[in-house]
Order: structure tokens, then C-alpha cells, then sequence
């Protein structure tokens, strides 16, 4: 006979509370011993209530309103505890081409909709295999595939995500001027003055060595806009220019952070970026 | 040159051929026969009449073609963009020019080509010609020389209106195939297949009521891209509606709809599914990514003596969407815009705008006259 299934806690984001519903429903039928969370409908949801309640299992819609499913495991494997085991992670999707490539190149299951039980039960059954196998280790595996994903191009451009200025498609000449609105004059402020970029809401704060400005743009529409070479992303809102950049330390939990030359503040690498950081 | 009714691929090979031994092989068929005339007419000796005429009619082709190009490439210089001069078209008044100025240089060009051909005294010379046939030789060779020239023309504007008629089905046809993959977006059918097949053991009759409008979608977006013919805007609503309520099953209480069209405007003719790309964008660009969705108002009011149809979203706003839901977006709007245009011309219009409190609005504003113009099949 087949191995005893492994109880598990499991959390859905899907945006349309009839699949929701539905896949909950099957979920159930399937693996009776497994936990669901109550549905959340967007990314934003699926990242808090994550955080807060650590199921073992994610399944996640790749549309959905705000933050897409993507940009909602990439914000986990940032903020996730070292410590603590990543969730695993199951992608859900009606039709995304470039999606579906990125995943089998990744490794990442996924699931297409209308689901399928015997799909469903393929992915239960992967899920159980390597629930029983999991250690506890540090989630960096599944962050290495999550790297994997977000840095495909192709994806990147289909879900609009700009996840790295390198990975998006970048602009033909990269921005050289940003002209920022003080009171009532713009000043035209050089890109090579920016020490590093910071994404606040809709907004971006734009650190020179001595003043912060606020720009109305989101990071998201500036990244693809800069020199990749020079400005590197290194948390899911933060870009730094690299050259700015005096030394990179780890402190007793592991955790990288950055030292400017020309700013007291100290900069938290994510641990998606913290590969862009390796001593020759 | 005339055109025989050969076999399509003699015709293939002739149109293969270099133009310099087309226009040739034209010219000597036309030279010849006006020997033949000449000859049947006035019952000079064929070969005389043959030689003769062929010597003229090359020299004079030569001469004027040669005077047509060379002109059209001098003219090219001082207007690079006229279509006509770069298919080598000069116009007529300089091309009247070099067809008078060529033909008596060609007309005795061409007799002393012939007699030398025919071995006849050279030394009898052009200016000893009676006066009565050195006239008719000059009028006939104008006369030919004329019919030929606007034979060439008419064929050079027969060639130039087919190359733009293909032009512009190619284009149709483009258009008419990418009309139908945004409007048949695979996303869109997936997911609302997704909720039909959830629906159907959930609540068969609201599965049941959900297929219905679904083949009432897929049918009216079919028939939209082959034949295009103009529907009641009443039906425009009902086929809104339709596409409005599989979201709505899709959305839940995300997204809440209102469609007004007042009565009065209920026949009046529209493009069939000329609203649809709009309210697709409304819901994918403003409702969709917004957390707590929306309202969606559709609305159709006379105005000025207009016709004005708006969709209205309270959605994230223009702007706001990503850079590659922009693309998407683009091509909706252009494809409204350009259906209008050509069904309509300057009397219609589109306008995008943000609204201040969150959202978009869409205005678009046609005549409101009964006679509509519909665009053959």
C-alpha cells in the first residue's frame, strides 16, 4: 500500500473565489489530512498571511490583483525567517506561455486551470514526497529556484514584472536625467549623483549624498529604465548604484548588508539578491 | 503592349521577362501589324511595309521611352516623393514633349534605317520625299506613338491600383485576424472555462445560464471578424452584457456593472462590437489589478447631434498599468480608433482620460445620422 499522507498546512491565493472554492474542494477529496488556510484573493494577502500563519504549502495564482503570484513568492523569499523551512510552492495558472517554460526550467510545479484532479493529484502526491524527505534546512533551494524564475526574460516581460534591471528587456539608452519636482521648480538631477533608490508606496526616494527627493514613479517603471550594469537591485525595494557601494558584511545571522561611501545608512540585501555579492 | 489571352503561366513567363524585351517584344508586335495595315491599305510590297514600319516604331520607342525615363529621373530630383515619377511616370504634359519631339527625329531616323536594310539608295535622301508621304508617315507615327504612350500609362495605373488593392486586403485581413486573437484572448477563455467547469457541479442552471452567454460571446465575436456589418446598438448592449456577466461569475463582487442606453438610441447603428475592446481594457487594465475591483458603467447618450458611447471604469487609472499590459491596451484603442475612422472619417472620435477620483473613462462620439456606411465584405 501507498505511504501514510504527511499532514500539512496549505494557503490559496486565487482572485476568483469560485476556483478558489473549487480547488479547495478537490484539495480536500484528495489529501484529507491537509490543512487549509481560509483563501486569500491577492498577493499582498498571500504574502501577510504567510508570514503569519508559515503553512507548508503555497498555491498560487499568477494573476491576481496588485501582486501577482510571482512578485508574491519573490517578496516571501525575502522577508521568510532563516530559519524556517520555505513553503512549497505550487504556481496556478490559465494560460501563460512564457510562464510555463520558466517553471519546467526551475523545477516549479504548477497547475493549470480549469484543474484537473489527476493533474492535482500528480502535484499532491510531488507535494507529499518531498514533505516526507524535507528536512529542516534554510529555504535557500527554493530560493535558487525562484532566482531562476524571476531572472528568465521572456517571463519577466509577459507578466510586465520588471524584477531585475538586467533580466527586463532595459531601455535602448538608460536614463541619464531625472527631473524631480521641489516646490514648484523641477531640478535635473543626474543619474550618476543617485546613491540608491528606494521604493515608498507609489513613490521612489531618490538618495543623493546629500539630500532625498521623491520622485512619482513606482520602482517597478524606473528599473527597466536604468543601466543594469551600474544600478543593481539588491532587495525587492531597493537599487543601489553599485559603484557607491564601499563593502558588503554579514552579521551573525547571515544576513548581508551593504556599507556606502557616501551615506551613514547600511542597506539590507535580500537573500534572492545576495548571490550579486561573492568574494573573487 | 497588348495583352493576349494566353495561359496564366505564359502570362507569368512574360511578366518574368525584363521590362527592356517586353516593352520590345510589345513594340514589335504593334510595328508590325501597322506594316500589315499599310501594306493591306495601300498595297505596297509587305516587306517594304513591314521593314519600314518596324524601323520607326523601334526607333520612336526607343526615343521616347528613353526621353520618359530620363525625364522622370531629372523630375525625381525636385519632388522625391511623388508615387508617379518613381514608377517613371512623368506626367502628360512633358511626356506630350518628348512623345512630338521624338517623333520626326525617330520618322527619319527610322526610313534611313529601313532603306539601308532594304539596300535602296541611301543618297535619295529624306528632304527629296514628296512632301504628301513624308506627312502621312509623320502623322502616323504620331498617331501610333500616341495610342502607345497611353497604353503604357493606363496599364502603369491598372498595375499601381492592383498592387494597392492587394495592399490594402493584406492589411484587412491582418487586422482582421489580430481583432479576433484579442478578442478571443486565451487567458479570458480559460479561466471563464475554469468557473463553467466548477459551476457545473456547484449549480447546473447557473452553469447553464453562463454557457449560454458564453456561446452568445463567442458567436457574436465570430461573425464580428467575418463579416463586420453594422448591428443595432441594442444588440452592441446584449452582446456587452454577455461578455459583462461571464466576468461577473469570474470577479464575484469585485466587479459591479451597469449598462444605461436609453431607448430612443436603441436602433441606431454601430459597428458590431465596437465597445468590446474598450470594456476588455476597462476590466484588465482598471478593475482586474485593483485589490477591491470596481464599477464598470457603460452608457450611451445623443448629444449635439451626436451619438456619444462611454465606458467607465473606477479601476487603477491610466497609467498605472504595467508596461506590458500597456501594449495590450495600445492595440484595443488603435483598432477602435481606425474602425472609426474609416466607417466614419472626422466626424468621429475617441478621447481617454483619467478621472480624478481613481478610474478611466473612455469617450467616443460618432454621428448620429441613420445612413451609415458599412464596409463591403
Amino acid at each position: 500500500m501507498s505511504l501514510p499522507r504527511p499532514a500539512a498546512t496549505a494557503l490559496i491565493a486565487e482572485d476568483e473565489p469560485l476556483l478558489a472554492e473549487a480547488l479547495r474542494a478537490e484539495l480536500q477529496q484528495l489529501w484529507p489530512e491537509l490543512t487549509l488556510l481560509p483563501a486569500v484573493g491577492h498577493g499582498q494577502a498571500a504574502v501577510d498571511t504567510a508570514l503569519a500563519r508559515r503553512p507548508q504549502i503555497l498555491f498560487l495564482d499568477i494573476r491576481m490583483p496588485g501582486m501577482s503570484g510571482l512578485e508574491a513568492a519573490a517578496a516571501l523569499a525575502e522577508d521568510w525567517p532563516q530559519d524556517q523551512p520555505f513553503p512549497l510552492l505550487v504556481f496556478v495558472t490559465a494560460y501563460d506561455q512564457y510562464a510555463l517554460q520558466a517553471f519546467e526550467r526551475a523545477a516549479i510545479d504548477y497547475v493549470l486551470k480549469p484543474v484537473q484532479r489527476e493533474r492535482l493529484a500528480q502535484s499532491c502526491e510531488r507535494l507529499q514526497a518531498a514533505l516526507r524527505q524535507r528536512e529542516p534546512a534554510p529555504a535557500e533551494g527554493a530560493v535558487q529556484q525562484l532566482r531562476q524564475l524571476l531572472e528568465a526574460p521572456a517571463l519577466a516581460q509577459a507578466l510586465g514584472l520588471a524584477t531585475s534591471a538586467a533580466a527586463a528587456a532595459p531601455a535602448a539608452t538608460p536614463l541619464r536625467l531625472l527631473q524631480v519636482g521641489v516646490g514648484s521648480s523641477i531640478v535635473m538631477l543626474p543619474v550618476d549623483e543617485v546613491i540608491y533608490f528606494e521604493a515608498a508606496d507609489k513613490y521612489v526616494r531618490v538618495l543623493t549624498a546629500e539630500r532625498e527627493y521623491l520622485v512619482r514613479i513606482s520602482l517597478r517603471e524606473l528599473l527597466p529604465q536604468l543601466d543594469g550594469q551600474r544600478f543593481w537591485q539588491v532587495h525587492r525595494s531597493l537599487v543601489v548604484r553599485s559603484d557607491a557601494i564601499a563593502r558588503a558584511e554579514r552579521d551573525e545571522a547571515s544576513r548581508l548588508s551593504l556599507v556606502l561611501h557616501e551615506r551613514p545608512e547600511r542597506l539590507g540585501v535580500s537573500r534572492l539578491y545576495a548571490h550579486l555579492f561573492k568574494a573573487l | 503592349m497588348s495583352r493576349p489571352a494566353t495561359h496564366p503561366d505564359l502570362r507569368q513567363r512574360l511578366a518574368a521577362l525584363p521590362y527592356v524585351l517586353r516593352a520590345g517584344l510589345g513594340n514589335v508586335i504593334f510595328s508590325s501589324g501597322i506594316g500589315l495595315l499599310i501594306h493591306l491599305l495601300t498595297g505596297q510590297a509587305l516587306r517594304g511595309a513591314l521593314v519600314y514600319s518596324l524601323c520607326i516604331g523601334l526607333s520612336c520607342w526607343a526615343l521616347i521611352d528613353g526621353s520618359r525615363q530620363l525625364s522622370a529621373r531629372l523630375l525625381r530630383r525636385w519632388r522625391p516623393g511623388q508615387a508617379a515619377l518613381r514608377e517613371g511616370w512623368p506626367g502628360w504634359p512633358v511626356m506630350l514633349l518628348c512623345v512630338l519631339a521624338s517623333v520626326p527625329l525617330a520618322c527619319v531616323a527610322g526610313s534611313l534605317l529601313a532603306q539601308a536594310l532594304l539596300g535602296w539608295d541611301l543618297r535619295r535622301a529624306a528632304w527629296d520625299w514628296p512632301q504628301k508621304e513624308l506627312l502621312t508617315v509623320l502623322l502616323l507615327t504620331l498617331g501610333a506613338s500616341m495610342v502607345a504612350t497611353a497604353v503604357f500609362y493606363a496599364r502603369g495605373r491598372l498595375a499601381a491600383a492592383r498592387g494597392e488593392a492587394e495592399q490594402a486586403r493584406r492589411l484587412a485581413a491582418e487586422t482582421q485576424l489580430r481583432l479576433l486573437e484579442s478578442q478571443l484572448e486565451p487567458h479570458m477563455l480559460f479561466n471563464t472555462l475554469a468557473n463553467l467547469r466548477v459551476l457545473i457541479s456547484l449549480d447546473p442552471a447557473r452553469a447553464q445560464a453562463m454557457l449560454d452567454r458564453l456561446i452568445a460571446f463567442l458567436r457574436a465575436t465570430l461573425d464580428a471578424s467575418r463579416r463586420g456589418e453594422a448591428h443595432s446598438l441594442r444588440a452592441e448592449f446584449a452582446r456587452l452584457a454577455d461578455y459583462l456577466a461571464l466576468m461577473e461569475v469570474r470577479m464575484g463582487p469585485r466587479l459591479q456593472t451597469r449598462l444605461d442606453l436609453p431607448e430612443a438610441l436603441a436602433e441606431l447603428p454601430v459597428p458590431p462590437l465596437l465597445l468590446q475592446p474598450l470594456v476588455e481594457n476597462a476590466i484588465k487594465h482598471g478593475l482586474e489589478p485593483k485589490v477591491e475591483g470596481g464599477c464598470l458603467t457603460v452608457s450611451a447618450r445623443q448629444e449635439a447631434g451626436q451619438l456619444r458611447l462611454e465606458v467607465l471604469d473606477s479601476g487603477v487609472g491610466p497609467g498605472q498599468a504595467r508596461p506590458a499590459d500597456q501594449i495590450g491596451s495600445g492595440f484595443g484603442l488603435e483598432q477602435v480608433r481606425s474602425r472609426l475612422a474609416t466607417q466614419y472619417g472626422p466626424g468621429a472620435g475617441l478621447r481617454l482620460a483619467a478621472v480624478a477620483e481613481g478610474g478611466t473613462r473612455v469617450s467616443l462620439w460618432l454621428p448620429l445620422s441613420t445612413e451609415h456606411r458599412t464596409t463591403p465584405p
